[in-house]
């Protein structure tokens, strides 16, 4: 027993992250659907989900039940077993993904020394889930959509990753913690040496989320649901959390490639200081928006309800602030934890930063069609991030062999690659315009 | 002509399903699919996501409005009309009552129709606004059709002022109207369209210069101005393809005659000059709603006619230019209180025929676009 208990205790830290990630991300990803379609109203002239609870603050719980009380539907002539499996296997392809990420300097669960090669692996297994679903569905709208999503997967994969190794050879490592130390060590964030391998990654993190504009595999006006056509109640909502916790883990990886993991804006500037006061202050207004909001709720409960979720901000926002004060408790300096509580509070920020540009992004444009979206990802995106990743090489090289400071070469590999990007942009241009109306006319 | 089947002039006998290439298969899309518009069904014999056949199954929502006619009164039969392209129930109607009142030899009082042309060419834009919305949304821009039904709604309230219903409306009667223009319609009118001309820059700021909105639009669904002649299309499908036909010029009605208004046109008759071509018509009609606002004539909004309708015998053809296109009522009476025959052109039954041309050897993606651009109404189409 005590063999047992010795044996575990090491990894008792990191299965309670596991525990926490697991139990939680449904939770998360119900709200993030929550904030979506308050963002969404937001931009769409009107308000968005009112009814259950204050301001619709209840309805991912409703929605959650809604989902687990539905009939549960395997068409006839399904693979079954398939059918079971697939969402299944997209779920977790996503959630393990998580496993790799810090969301903070002590928040991790496994501080892996291929990292982001694990991450990016085991979220492109994530695909096997929607085409197996949309082959076992037996329909022809399931298939279509997953075979678009194969396809747009294995093209928007490659840009990705090349986007991916820019950041890389900056970090000259694939541990994700390391990444953001040296992010920290460089005194600036990745996204300013490399800005082009960064949005090479938005463009092509959201093709791989599928995403609108990108949304093809699910097209609801083409498709109706694509690969998820067939599916309902639970194993419906198993994929659309997978897609949310896809989009959890490229908005992660950007974070920590590019964007600092959990470091605040400008870590390295003393003057910028004051930055460390934005997190309880941001919980603080929140806090009082809620107080302010309460009085105005039509009911009791509701009212009781948003009164509660201020307090856990203003708690929050206690939490937040703690780690400023000169306190110390037990022999613990307050000020030593700075990093690990406000660490957190800057990677969600961040994930949910790009997370709101994928959604801004959403209700502005209008769906690419299944050509142009391979046009888009095999005669722009990876040829661009290609000479990015050569561009980003000899900029090292010049620095290393000769002596050129590292911004400098930067700066002159990017505005070539810029060049090249421009160069491509105006050829398939031209190209598009020779062939216009696309398709062949068949007599 | 010995292909009749892809000349299209002919009647298809439908898509073969027993015999299939290796990668075909047969994609049956609708009547319930979110982007057919209601209860079109469409099959679809595809190649990979290229489309190689079609064929348009319709009648979903047929309910034998013609054959209805024939069992009521002339003033019973107007409300049927508006649950035709039930998103245009003025237009309907005013093309019912223009058609009996030209059977029976009278004519609407000036006012009456003025009033008829305001109300009608507010549900001009309506309509297009039904349409631009949920063409975007077939194409995958979700907000458009928000910003659509916005402005919409302000028309529809100016139809329930007026006369009590938002939608089916059955504003005008034989003879005139039935109700006097209400206290403040100038302006709620001209407040709509004063708003509507910086509205609709917001539309085409989303949508007109967007790369992916031309992508999708430009070069996808032709249609030849031959073409378009030869199925008697019309509207704004007929105009795209560069054909300057619209009735409200052509023939006058109503009280169009004394407007300045121009009849937009495209050149390449694709997705995206239709787009251009009901755009700008809701410019004009915006315009032609202006200048109607300036001056409307006093003195009664009815003509002189009996309670009970009898027609002589004959037979009348009168065309009006709804928002779809050409919409067509042929009455005959036998001199009863009952017509003895209506036949009616539907502008989107006619311009469905365009669509297996437009579609061929596009992909599925096209084909809501081409759907959507066609711009029909299922219940026109089967009435």
């Amino acid at each position: 027993m005590n063999a047992l208990v010795e044996f575990f205790r090491p990894h008792l830290l990191p299965l309670l992250y596991a525990v926490v990630i697991v139990a939680v991300l449904p939770l998360i990803a119900g709200y993030i659907v929550l904030l979506e379609r308050k963002i969404m109203a937001d931009m769409q002239a009107r308000l968005g989900p009112m009814r259950v609870g204050p301001h619709g603050l209840l309805q991912p719980i409703a929605d959650a039940v809604k989902l687990l009380i539905k009939e549960d539907i395997i068409p006839e002539n399904a693979d079954r077993w398939i059918f079971w499996l697939a969402p299944l296997l997209s779920v977790t392809a996503g959630m393990l993904a998580l496993a790799a990420f810090p969301f903070g300097p002590a928040f991790q669960i496994a501080d892996l020394n291929i990292g982001l090669l694990f991450i990016l692996g085991i979220s492109s297994m994530g695909i096997f889930g929607i085409v197996l679903g949309g082959w076992a569905s037996n329909s022809h709208y399931s298939l279509l959509g997953a075979l678009r999503s194969a396809a747009q997967l294995v093209s928007y994969e490659t840009a990705a990753g090349m986007a991916v190794v820019g950041g890389l050879l900056l970090a000259g490592t694939l541990s994700t913690r390391r990444i953001v130390e040296m992010q920290a060590e460089q005194g600036t964030w990745f996204i300013f040496l490399a800005p082009i391998a960064f949005f090479t990654y938005l463009v092509a993190s959201i093709a791989e989320t599928n995403r609108a504009p990108f949304d093809l595999p699910e097209a609801e006006s083409e498709l109706v649901a694509g690969y998820m056509t067939e599916y309902s109640g639970f194993r419906w909502a198993l994929y659309f959390l997978a897609e949310y916790t896809n989009m959890v883990v490229v908005a992660s990886v950007a974070t920590t490639l590019f964007l600092g993991g959990w470091l605040r804006p400008f870590p390295g500037t003393t003057w910028l200081n004051f930055l460390d006061y934005t997190p309880p202050l941001l919980m603080l207004l929140l806090a009082g928006y809620c107080f302010y909001r309460t009085p105005r709720q039509p009911v009791k409960v509701q009212q009781g309800f948003l009164a509660a979720v201020g307090l856990l901000c203003l708690l929050l926002a206690v939490i937040l602030a703690l780690p400023l004060l000169p306190l110390a408790v037990g022999g613990i300096e307050a000020q030593s934890l700075r990093p690990a509580i406000h660490g957190g509070f800057w990677f969600l920020f961040k994930v949910f930063a790009y997370m709101y540009v994928f959604m801004w992004l959403r209700f502005t444009f209008p769906r690419y069609r299944f050509d142009q979206l391979m046009k888009l990802g095999w005669h722009f995106l990876i040829p661009v991030s290609i000479v990015n990743v050569m561009g980003i090489g000899v900029a090292l090289v010049l620095d290393r062999e000769a002596g050129w400071p590292l911004w400098q070469a930067l700066v002159l590999t990017t505005l070539l690659t810029l060049a090249v990007a421009a160069y491509l942009a105006v050829v398939g241009e031209r190209k598009d315009s020779a062939a216009v109306g696309g398709a062949e006319r068949s007599a | 002509m010995s292909d009749t089947r892809a000349s299209g002039f002919l009647p298809q006998s439908g898509i073969e399903t027993t015999v299939l290439g290796a990668d075909e298969i047969i994609l049956n899309m609708g009547p319930q699919h979110p982007s057919t518009h209601g209860v079109l069904r469409v099959k679809l014999k595809l190649d990979g996501e290229k489309v190689v056949e079609s064929e348009c199954i319709i009648g979903y929502l047929h309910r034998g409005v013609e054959k209805i006619a024939e069992h009521r009164s002339y003033q019973q039969f107007a409300p049927y009309v508006d649950r035709m392209d039930y998103v245009a129930a003025v237009s309907n109607g005013l093309g019912y009552c223009e058609a009996v009142e030209k059977l029976m030899g009278v004519e609407a009082p000036p006012r009456a129709r003025v009033i008829r042309t305001i109300l009608t060419e507010l549900q001009r834009i309506a309509s297009h606004l039904l349409w631009l919305g949920t063409h975007a949304l077939d194409i995958g821009a979700l907000t458009p059709v928000f910003y659509c039904f916005r402005e919409r709604e302000e028309i529809l309230k100016i139809f329930e002022k007026y006369c009590g219903a938002r939608l089916t409306t059955h504003a005008f009667r034989i003879g005139g109207l039935q109700y006097e223009a209400y206290d403040g319609m100038e302006q709620d009118v001209r407040r709509f369209c004063d708003d509507f001309a910086t509205k609709i820059e917001e539309y085409e700021q989303l949508l007109t210069e967007n790369r992916i909105w031309v992508g999708r639009t430009r070069g996808v669904g032709i249609l030849t101005a031959e073409d378009a002649i030869a199925i008697g299309a019309t509207g704004p499908v007929i105009r795209a393809s560069g054909v300057k036909w619209d009735i409200r010029k052509a023939m006058p009605y109503a009280a169009y005659d004394q407007y300045q208004f121009e009849i937009p046109t495209g050149k390449n008759g694709d997705t995206y000059d239709r787009y251009l071509v009901r755009m700008e018509e809701m410019r004009q009609s915006r315009r032609i709603c202006l200048q109607a606002i300036e001056n409307i004539p006093a003195g009664p909004i009815m003509a002189r006619i009996g309670k009970v309708l009898k027609p002589p015998p004959g037979e009348v053809y009168h065309a009006i230019e709804a928002p779809k296109g050409e919409l067509g009522y042929y009455i005959v009476s036998d001199g009863t209180t009952q017509p003895y025959r209506v036949r009616i052109r539907p502008p989107s039954f006619i311009n469905l025929q365009a669509f297996d041309r437009m579609v061929r050897g596009h992909l599925v993606a096209d084909v809501v676009a081409i759907i959507g651009t066609l711009d029909i109404v299922l219940g026109e189409v089967d009435r």
